[in-house]
This record gives C-alpha cells, structure tokens and sequence, in this order.
C-alpha cells in the first residue's frame, strides 16, 4: 500500500481514539464531581494536565473553570485534543484516503463529525452533556467495529491498529499520571472514604470499572488498579495490551526490525517494573519513561513507512 | 390533495415528462407521482438531502476569496426518464462520434491527411492550445486517446436530442450518477419496482477493464492507479470514489516515481512498486514539469519518458484534449464522414464557425439570437448568451469575435428541454442537459443513461454545478408504459 496512505490510515485512527478518549474522561470527571466533597474536588484542572495542553489553555483563558474546560476539550480547535478538531482531523484523514476504507466508516465517521459539530451546543450544557459525550464514545467504538468487521484485515488493518493502540498507550499512562496524583490531599485521613471513589474514576475514564471487578476480584485499591491498568493483557486499554497489539501489527509489516526493537524496549520497561510498589514520584518518573518510549515508537513508524516530509522528498528525488 | 399538472406552466417546453395538458408517454410515472402526493414527495427530498449529507457526496466549490468549499450535491428526486428504444440511437451515435475523433486525434498526432485532404483547416490546428507537439509520433495502446468521453447532450424544443459538446480531457460527474441512483434507490423503491430502470452501477468495471486494457504488461495483472491533484480539486470526490470502486490505488504526484529505466513506480509500504496504468484525472500541463510546466508540483516527473516509451499508459492519453475545442467539435459531423464514411447519427447543434466569413457575419447581425462560446473555456464560463445579454455585452463580445474569429463559434440559442423538479413546496420545470460517458478501449462502452443536470434557478439555462446546478437520475426504461389518455 502506498506509504501517504498507510500515514494517513494511522492518523485517521489515532483522532478517532484521541476524540473518544477525550469524551471519556469529560464524562468520568462530571461524574466524580458530583461524588466528592466541595471543598476538596478537584475541579476541572486536571483534565488539562492529562491532555498535557496548560500552556495554550492559559494563553486562551482566565481560570479552570467548568465552563472554559470543558469548551476547551469539547471544540476548541486551536486544541487538537479537543472532540470536534479531532473528528475533523479524523474526517479529512479518512476523506483523503475514501477509496481505502469501506465507504460506511466514511459515511459513519461523517455522521459522526455532523453530530459532534451541530449538536454542540446541547454537548456544551450540563444537562445534556452525558447523551453527547456518550453519542461521541458510541461512534467511536461504532467506527472500530466497523473496520474490524468490514475492511480488509491487510498492512491499511495494521496501521490503523497501530494508530489506535499508540494513541490509547499513550492517554492510559497519562490518565494514570494526573488520576494517581493530586487528586486528594495526602495523609488526610478523614477523607479516606473518598479514596475509593477517586480509583474507580480511574477506572471508569477507561471503562475499565467491571473489567477490573471480574478479573481482579479485589475491591478497588490503588496497587491492583495500577497493576490492573499497565499489566492485564487481557484488558484491551491496559498499557501492555496495547503494546503487545502494537507489537502483533509491527510483526506483520516489512522493514520492521528497528520499529520491533523499539516496541520491545517498551514492553521490557513495562514487565521489570511492579507499579504498585512505587511511590508516587517514581510512578511518575516510570510514567515519564513510557511516554518518551512510545514518541519514539511514533518516529520510527514514521521513518520507516510514511512518506519522507515534502523538501526532503524533493532532494531524494534528484540523488536517486 | 394531489399534484395539478395542467397548472404545471411548460408551454414553449419540450417537456421530458408533461407534454401540454395531457401525457407524455410515461404517463405512469405521473400517475405514480400524484399518488405519493406533494407533501410525501418533499419529504422523500428531505430524506434524500439527508442521505446526501451523510452519505458525504460533496463537489469542492472555490469561492471568490480563494477558499474552497465542500458542497454538498444538489439533488432532485424525480427522476428524468429515456425510453429504450430512443437510447439505443443514442448509444449508437455517441459510439460513432468517439470513434471518430480517436481517428482524428491519432491522424493529428502522425500524417494528418484529415489537413491534407481539405477536410479540417491547417489554420486551426495552428492555433489549437490543447494541441501538444510532444505527442507528435506516439502510438498510444490500441491506437486510442480518448478512453473516457463526457459529451453533453441537450433537447430542443421539437424534442431533437443534440451533442452539445465532447469533453475528452478529464470529464467528470460519472461518481454523481451513481451515486443518484443509489439514493434514489433509498427514497422512491416503489417506482423502482414499476419501471425497473436499466441499471447503472457496472461503470467502475468497465472502466477498470477499459484501463486495464491498456497496459504494457498484459501478461501479469496490471497495476491501475487514479492520479489525483488531491483533496482540494473540485472533482476530488469522484476520484477517491472511482478508486475505490474500482479497488485501484488513489495517488497524487508525490506518491509516483519514474525511475532510470524510465518506468513509473509508487512509493509503497513495501518500497517502491511497478505501475502500468494511469487514470489520470490531472490536465496535460501538470502532468509532468519535465515535459511541460516545470514550476507545477502537481505531476511526476519523467511521467511523458515513461508514456513515450510505452513503459505506462495515461488515459486519457496527453494530447487528447486538441478534440475538446469548441471549433473542432463544429467539424465533428464531417469528421464522422471522413474517417468512418457514414452520416452522423445524433445531430451537432447548429453551429456557425465564425472563422468563416459568412458564418461570421450571420453571427454578428443575430447576437441577440445565438450563443456564442469561446473555443476552449469549460464551466460555463467566458460565454454570451444572446438572448439574456446586454447591448453593451454584445457589443464587447462583437470586438472579441471580430479579433479573433477563429477562437469563436456560434450556436442558436436553443430551449433546452425541461424535467418537473421540486421547488420549495410545488413542481417547477427545470431545463436540463445530460451528460453519457463513453469508454473506449478494445471494445466500446456507453453508459445507460448518464448524469442529468439541472439548471436549478428558474429560466436559467445554465447546469454546471461551479455555477449553483443541481442534477437528476436518469431512468432508462425498457418498455415505455403506453399514454393513458
């Protein structure tokens, strides 16, 4: 398949997920919210902090508040995090590569941009947020459903698993980072009761919530849950899930011997490690190192197998 | 309530569907219409703006700021029937027609005894632009150069069908029939069971089997690729959809390579991978900056190397467009006599070539009367349309013809035939044209039918959709229902 094409299957695949994660953690921080004691809720901040976008939050706006936030991840479209940019990255991703992907994705992915755009405003109240977070989520899982059961299961499949499972690697870790942090105030006793409530956010942001009760068995503490989240493979937004589908797409395609390097380095890092025994800041710091890991899976996808940036493509042109 | 069609205004008209007060011969259809009723009727359109709408079926529009604009196709759901036995003339003449100007661009391109005999001026060949002395002296696979021909076709108001123009460079629009009849499918299926119009949906295999046709490397099984200018061309989604519905490659210049054994190769996941056919969909100056405009970035160098030493096909061929001139297309009749020694089947629009002087005078005294188009301008543009012209236009276009009568022809202005589309709330006539597209290869393919367009303002006469037209599925019907009347 032609390189452009395979770049921009990988792209199309990444926004999807990337709007999708987005809603999620839109919709688990509502939610939360309304848990958690006034005085000590973490308001809507750290839903910036996992996107990792504070600097041009701040260039744009005055305060965390719910209202800037959440316009801020909705359809902010200086944000590419942001649900409609995503969409609309997605959209043109898949526009410019119809002829590759079974026209229902399209006509879907369509839809769904249509809906995110039109329907915005409702999304952008609070009562009517959940039903357009959760179209939003829907769709997006409708997208994935429909590429696994329509398109050709071929090197355009690897890529687009390869989209997908970066972009989900890489919002897993950060929603561990910001969710296991600054969320309750330390040695505050009196607040343990809320410390439950604080990890099953964590894991309903991924869905992972009933996932974690059947294959874990244990009520909701903080070790199992990070074990849970970087380290069951048979949770399909686990950290090493998505390394191992990652790995399983890189074996099928060409040239893949230092992209295969790369991934197992990852895969080493994640197995050597026992989260549950790190404290807080050497989370932090292993959470730091699979982040820098997984950028650089992303460049060397890039060096091998999109088509070189355009001047360097002229100048290879003229020394072949 | 029903539909009133004697309060349907078409007098003057040729109507494709309401002749007068009584009916035309697909009385049915009326009938069929007026049982759906008006308030059904325009909700089966609202339902088919809809499916448009997420279907994505889009034409890029440039608005005059510079920016593009998707569009979304302009649609209307009645639909504008043919009688059978009516295409099959058609078919016949528009085969016919193609054939003949494959003979006249390939003699063009090598002895040009079409010139020699007396038969087609020197002079306009002199002054063609889509003339390309670079093909001078190439045999292009099987001898062909137009591989796919859109040739517009318009009814006047005796119901005399006329080839209004040929477009042998990139004709589009073939993506929007297909895509009419499928939404036509969703939103009217009842009349679908009484008329069973001949379906249109085998075009993406012809044309593969057209462009494969083609290729170098007959033996293994040949590589198709659509060579687009990319997504903000406004035909971009005709060239991902026929890509995809031909399973072909959708590639932009950047994607292509012509390596030192003058073969064409695109850059692939695997690395680099042979190419045999080319259905490019880019004009001939930006096909290749080595062989013409060398600042474009739109093409692939080395592209006319490759096609010259029969290493790639292009199709349509470089060079092709020289028989898209409005000035040759006044000499096709004569050309069908030369090359094929028969009469034309379907007639040319009355056409005065204002190189020639009588031709020129009679033009000039009835402007108010006739159209008058400059020979290589698509779109619509650059044109006089007498009869809605100011005196001040023509008196412009008088000087532009006078300076340059070779690049001017002259039709009368005809009443183009109308078909009833929805309006707001109530049926309207609309004037309508109709574009077939014929491929040519080893053997010859019409499509049934083509793309209906529709000049959606009322009067107008103008159905490009650059200029606000919409379109209609075309229905061609094996046995016309009898009038009931």
């Amino acid at each position: 398949m032609l390189s452009r094409v395979a770049e921009n299957i990988y792209w199309m695949a990444r926004y999807v997920e990337r709007a999708e994660n987005t809603a999620r953690i839109v919709t688990v921080n509502a939610n939360l919210l309304l848990d958690l004691p006034k005085g000590i809720a973490p308001g809507w901040r750290p839903l910036v902090d996992i996107t990792g976008a504070n600097l041009l939050f701040e260039e744009h706006y005055k305060d965390y508040s719910e209202r800037n936030v959440v316009r801020f991840l909705l359809a902010d479209e200086r944000n590419s995090g942001s649900i409609v940019p995503a969409l609309v990255a997605a959209r043109e991703n898949c526009r410019t590569i119809r002829d590759f992907v079974p026209r229902e994705v399209w006509e879907l992915l369509n839809e769904i941009y249509l809906f995110a755009r039109e329907d915005l405003p409702k999304g952008m109240t609070k009562g009517g947020r959940h039903a357009y977070l959760k179209r939003v989520i829907q769709g997006a899982q409708n997208i994935n459903g429909l590429l696994s059961g329509t398109m050709l299961h071929d090197q355009g499949y690897d890529f687009l698993h390869l989209g997908r499972f970066l972009e989900r690697a890489d919002m897993t870790t950060r929603i561990i980072d910001v969710r296991s942090a600054n969320l309750l105030p330390e040695e505050a006793t009196e607040l343990r009761p809320f410390e439950t409530i604080q990890w099953v956010s964590v894991l309903k942001s991924m869905t992972a919530y009933q996932a974690y009760r059947r294959s874990e068995q244990i009520r909701v503490l903080r070790g199992p849950v990070l074990r849970f989240l970087f380290q069951n493979e048979a949770f399909p937004r686990s950290v090493v899930h998505c390394i191992e589908a990652l790995r399983t797409s890189l074996s099928k395609l060409p040239r893949n011997e230092s992209a295969l390097r790369v991934a197992g380095r990852l895969k080493r890092n994640l197995e050597g490690t026992e989260p549950r025994r790190l404290n807080q800041q050497q989370l932090h710091a292993f959470i730091d190192d699979l982040q820098v890991g997984i950028g650089d899976l992303h460049e060397e996808l890039a060096r091998t197998w999109f088509p070189p940036p355009p001047e360097t493509q002229s100048q290879s042109q003229t020394q072949d | 309530m029903s539909i009133d069609w004697n309060a349907y205004p078409s007098e003057g008209f040729y109507d494709e569907l309401v002749a007068g007060n009584g009916h035309r011969a697909i009385a049915g259809l009326l009938a069929d219409l007026e049982a759906l009723g008006p308030e059904e009727l325009v909700s089966r359109q609202e339902a088919a703006d809809v499916s448009i709408k997420e279907m994505g079926i889009t034409f890029t529009v440039y608005s005059e700021e510079g920016g593009a604009i998707d569009r979304t196709w302009p649609f209307d759901i009645i639909p504008r029937i043919i009688a059978q036995s009516e295409w099959e003339r058609v078919d016949a003449g528009l085969r016919q027609r193609v054939q003949a100007l494959n003979l006249f661009i390939d003699d063009l391109y090598h002895d040009q005894k079409v010139i020699k005999d007396g038969v087609f001026p020197a002079e306009v060949l002199a002054k063609s632009v889509n003339f390309r002395p670079q093909c001078i002296g190439v045999d292009p696979p099987l001898g062909i150069w137009a591989h796919i021909c859109g040739s517009d076709l318009v009814r006047d108001a005796d119901g005399t069908l006329y080839v209004l123009e040929d477009n042998l460079r990139v004709p589009s629009g073939v993506s929007y029939m297909l895509e009419n009849r499928l939404v036509t499918k969703r939103v009217l299926p009842e009349l679908f069971e009484h008329y069973a119009p001949l379906p249109v949906d085998d075009y993406p295999s012809e044309l593969f089997d057209t462009l494969a046709a083609l290729s170098p490397r007959p033996a293994d099984y040949p590589a198709v690729v659509v060579l687009t200018p990319g997504i903000y061309n406004s035909a971009y989604f005709e060239h991902s959809y026929l890509a995809q519905q031909m399973g072909c490659e959708l590639v932009e210049g950047r994607d292509l390579f012509v390596d030192k054994d003058d073969c064409v190769y695109m850059r692939t996941v695997d690395g680099l991978a042979r190419v045999d056919v080319v259905y490019r969909r880019i004009d001939d100056l930006f096909l290749d900056p080595e062989a013409f405009l060398p600042d474009s970035a739109l093409g692939v160098p080395g592209l006319m190397r490759a096609w010259k030493a029969g290493n790639v096909a292009l199709a349509n061929a470089p060079g092709a467009g020289v028989a898209d001139d409005k000035v040759v297309y006044a000499f096709v009749p004569e050309l069908i006599r030369y090359y094929l020694d028969a009469d034309p089947i379907i007639p040319n629009v009355p056409t005065y070539r204002c190189m020639e002087p009588d031709a020129l005078a009679y033009t000039l005294e009835n402007m108010e009367r006739m159209v008058v188009k400059p020979a290589n301008e698509s779109g619509g543009y650059g044109m006089l349309v007498g009869p809605a012209s100011t005196k001040a236009e023509r008196e412009h276009f008088a000087e532009l013809i006078k300076k340059d009568p070779r690049n001017y022809i002259a039709q009368p202005a005809l009443k183009l035939s109308t078909v009833p589309t929805i309006i707001g709330k109530k049926l309207e006539p609309r004037h309508v044209d109709l574009r077939p597209f014929i491929l040519s290869a080893d053997r010859q393919q019409v499509t049934m039918g083509g793309l209906t367009r529709v000049a959606m303002r009322k009067g107008s006469l103008v159905v490009n959709s650059s200029q606000g037209g919409g379109s209609k599925d075309t229905w061609i019907v094996p046995e016309p229902p009898q009038a009931d009347e």
